[in-house]
């Protein structure tokens, strides 16, 4: 009997758990909630592109891969959760999508040696891998598209945006309030005068902000926010006829479905990018075939090629990049957390790898070390056709201000391990 | 005149608007709380549910097509056609009506006579299960709603009022989704008190608000009445709906709007129509014009806990709200 009992929880526990050669990578969701909007179709694209590496290729480097997919609703004390009941499991990367949960994981993950990757968002001073060992934030983070933002305005004013005035309609939380000390340094930097306006969550309601932003007339609003924040600033902007040219979001304020509700009236909004838009890339040929044609995507097929659809695949792209990379550099398959948190650390991004993988010109070259686990910075800009219902890349990616930021991260890098006893420098 | 008297004035105006906004929301938790003593804690999923169903007969999108789709392997996701607004929020008022209808039969009927806290922990059971009913049977994507109202600041108002400042007053901003709002509310509220003064139904309706037992006894079926109240909310949440969805579209966060209608039903009252009304005036009022004059100073953002404040004040010279029926205990 007893010999019995043992043996069906052992089968219990192996049919519960993925099987040990699983590459195991969580996928901590929203698809529920005030933010499922933007959750589902990064979740769809994170899950999509491991699916059709196990169906085209048969995982990475033969190791098939395991996709633990932890619903958060956005919710910090449900992220945690998350994470508690998954890093068991063998998890490899989390990428929380959440900066509250990003906060909350930090010394977490570093204590337990697991990676984490918060691509354009989360902490940002964690592009100083000298300090957060275990935190990423490659390609670019918040502070680069604050800097890229200013960027832009520099190069449509002819490098001279002295006087102008800039209303900053930002999100009243971690999230929304990141980019501010960045803005104000850069203000200083350039003489523009900048006003910020806080939204609180969820932001249905900003009816006050849009008339200040009336009554002061900025020459550029710029805008930080998330979930309907973004559509009701969208269609308060074109209430009260403000020129979209001049209204510009960081890259998680500019997806399709943030600017369509609002109609004609968004067309010309401008939203930062850290990757290329639309399903014009190979790769989504080969996603087509092997996963939405099989019956084996994560959605019904129809975010492919949408703004957060293309992130979360470009995430799940660079963790799958980050295993091939441990896996070489370990001379192992089988890959320990430890061992991907080092194939972070060495992860070569170039042009002839993004082609071969079918995504060409789909995001910056970089190359991550252990001092800037932040890669290049670089960001682009995106604008909004309302006729065709497109967002299309209006400019390169270009270098952010390398001193503004640098000396930023570095502060509050500091500041960090003053509190936490950490001892800077690499292992 | 001074342009920031000016400024003031348009504040104080969009103030207005934004309460009419609110009391749309809290109209529906009065409703139902003066004819069955439930603080209906589900009423601002109801406005979600009703503007993702009128979005979704519009559209002609079909229900439950992820489940169905995942069961049977089929890729159906629309009907082919689209529905005229009009029929399509006749069709929503009858999905309300059956949603009112199934509330009463599979959870009110079997708590008659629990205590109001039982009551009040049903519905909040009852907004999740509608969360996530309502995300299972349209998808949780957000839905663009256009039944025709019409948005933006009135080129009108702006024009005619501009002459009044100076050169930096730009006339008066008004939304036209506001102002059809306050119309839609005006009528609402009219159709609302003909109907409780002067129709059988509606008498019935205060009988049993005033008192359960004493209708009964007269032969007043109580079932009836509750499907009645509660189909009426639906409409009234359809109406918040539609309203709010044409602003930001149809997406969870419309949800949430009932937390601007708490403050109102503070200060107005849990029981009376015209105290959500007056309610819902004096929070967009008194709020709009705090953020303006003092919210500068705090860092703006003051909206939300403002609403907050002022209905607490208002609750400590009276308690009942400014029109609630005052309740006497005798111990």
């Amino acid at each position: 009997m007893k010999m019995k009992l043992t043996t069906l929880a052992l089968g219990a526990l192996m049919a519960a758990g993925p099987a040990m050669a699983d590459l195991v990578f969580p996928s901590l969701s929203y698809r529920t909630g005030p933010y499922a909007a933007g959750g589902i179709p990064f979740a769809d694209g994170y899950a999509d592109y491991f699916t059709l590496l196990n169906e085209r290729d048969g995982g990475i480097g033969g190791v098939p891969t395991k996709l633990l997919e932890c619903e958060t609703g956005y919710n910090t004390e449900k992220g945690v959760e998350c994470y508690e009941s998954t890093k068991g499991q063998g998890a490899l990367v989390y990428q929380p999508l959440s900066t509250g949960i990003t906060y909350q994981l930090i010394p977490k993950v570093t204590a337990d040696g697991i990676p984490m990757h918060t691509m354009g968002y989360g902490r940002t001073s964690a592009a100083n891998g000298e300090v957060f060992s275990n935190v990423f934030n490659y390609p670019a983070n918040y502070w680069n598209g604050a800097s890229g933002v200013v960027n832009y305005l520099l190069e449509v004013n002819d490098g001279d945006i002295k006087g102008k005035k800039v209303a900053l309609v930002y999100h009243n939380s971690a999230y929304g309030k990141e980019p501010i000390r960045t803005l104000e340094e850069l203000a200083k930097k350039h003489g523009f005068d900048l006003k910020t306006l806080p939204v609180d969550h969820p932001g249905q309601e900003q009816k006050s902000q849009w008339l200040q932003i009336r009554r002061d007339r900025p020459d550029y609003v710029v805008m930080w926010g998330w979930g309907v924040m973004n559509q009701v600033a969208v269609q308060e902007a074109a209430n009260i006829r403000f020129n979209m040219e001049n209204f510009i979001g960081v890259w998680w304020s500019g997806a399709e479905h943030d600017v369509i509700p609002a109609g004609d009236a968004a067309n010309g909004f401008k939203a930062v990018t850290f990757h290329n838009v639309g399903s014009d890339f190979p790769v989504f040929d080969d996603i087509q075939k092997h996963v939405v044609d099989t019956g084996k995507a994560a959605g019904n097929g129809d975010q492919i090629g949408t703004v957060l659809y293309n992130r979360g695949l470009y995430a799940a792209m660079l963790a799958a990049e980050a295993a091939k990379t441990a896996q070489e550099l370990h001379g192992t398959k089988d890959i320990t957390p430890a061992m991907m948190r080092d194939g972070m650390e060495a992860l070569e991004i170039t042009e002839a790898k993004m082609a071969a993988l079918g995504l060409p010109n789909f995001g910056p070259e970089f190359k991550v070390s252990c001092e800037n686990h932040g890669g290049p910075g670089l960001v682009g800009v995106n604008q909004w056709d309302a006729a065709t219902k497109t967002w299309s890349l209006i400019s390169d990616f270009k270098p952010t201000d390398a001193d503004v930021v640098g000396a930023l991260v570095a502060e509050d890098s500091a500041a960090y391990a003053s509190e936490n006893n950490i001892e800077a420098g690499c292992k | 005149m001074s342009d920031q008297f000016l400024f003031a004035t348009e504040v104080f105006i969009n103030g207005l608007m934004a309460g009419v906004l609110y009391a749309l929301v809290a109209l529906g938790f009065v409703l139902i709380y003066k004819a069955s003593g439930i603080f209906n804690y589900a009423q601002g999923v109801m406005a979600l549910f009703a503007a993702m169903t009128l979005v979704g007969i519009m559209e002609g999108q079909v229900p439950f097509s992820h489940i169905i789709n995942a069961i049977f392997g089929t890729e159906v996701h629309h009907f082919g056609w689209h529905v005229p607004a009009l029929l399509a929020i006749l069709l929503t008022v009858g999905v309300m009506v059956v949603f009112a209808w199934l509330v009463q039969r599979v959870v009110m009927r079997h708590l008659v006579g629990q205590e109001p806290i039982i009551l009040f922990m049903a519905t909040i059971g009852l907004a999740y299960f509608l969360e996530g009913f309502s995300d299972l049977m349209w998808g949780s994507e957000i839905k663009t709603l256009d039944i025709g109202l019409p948005q933006g600041g009135s080129f009108l108002i702006e024009d005619m009022t501009a002459g009044l400042g100076s050169d930096n007053f730009y006339g008066f901003f008004i939304d036209n989704l506001d102002i059809v709002a306050t119309g839609i509310a005006v009528l609402l509220v009219m159709a609302l008190v003909a109907f409780s003064q002067y129709t059988k139904q509606g008498r019935a309706m205060r009988a049993v608000a005033d008192d359960h037992q004493a209708a009964l006894s007269v032969g007043i079926s109580l079932n009836f009445i509750w499907v009645m109240v509660w189909s009426v909310a639906g409409f009234v949440a359809l109406v918040a709906g539609i309203v709010w969805g044409t602003k930001s579209g149809v997406q969870f966060s419309l949800s949430l709007i009932a937390l601007k209608a708490l403050p109102v039903l503070m200060l107005g009252g849990f029981t009376s129509i015209p105290g959500a009304i007056v309610g819902g005036l004096i929070i967009g009022v008194g709020e709009k014009l705090f953020e303006f004059a003092i919210g500068p100073m705090v860092g703006g953002a003051t909206e939300n806990w403002f609403a907050y404040v002022l209905a607490l004040l208002f609750l400590v010279f009276r308690p009942q709200g400014l029109f609630g029926d005052k309740i006497i205990e005798r111990v």
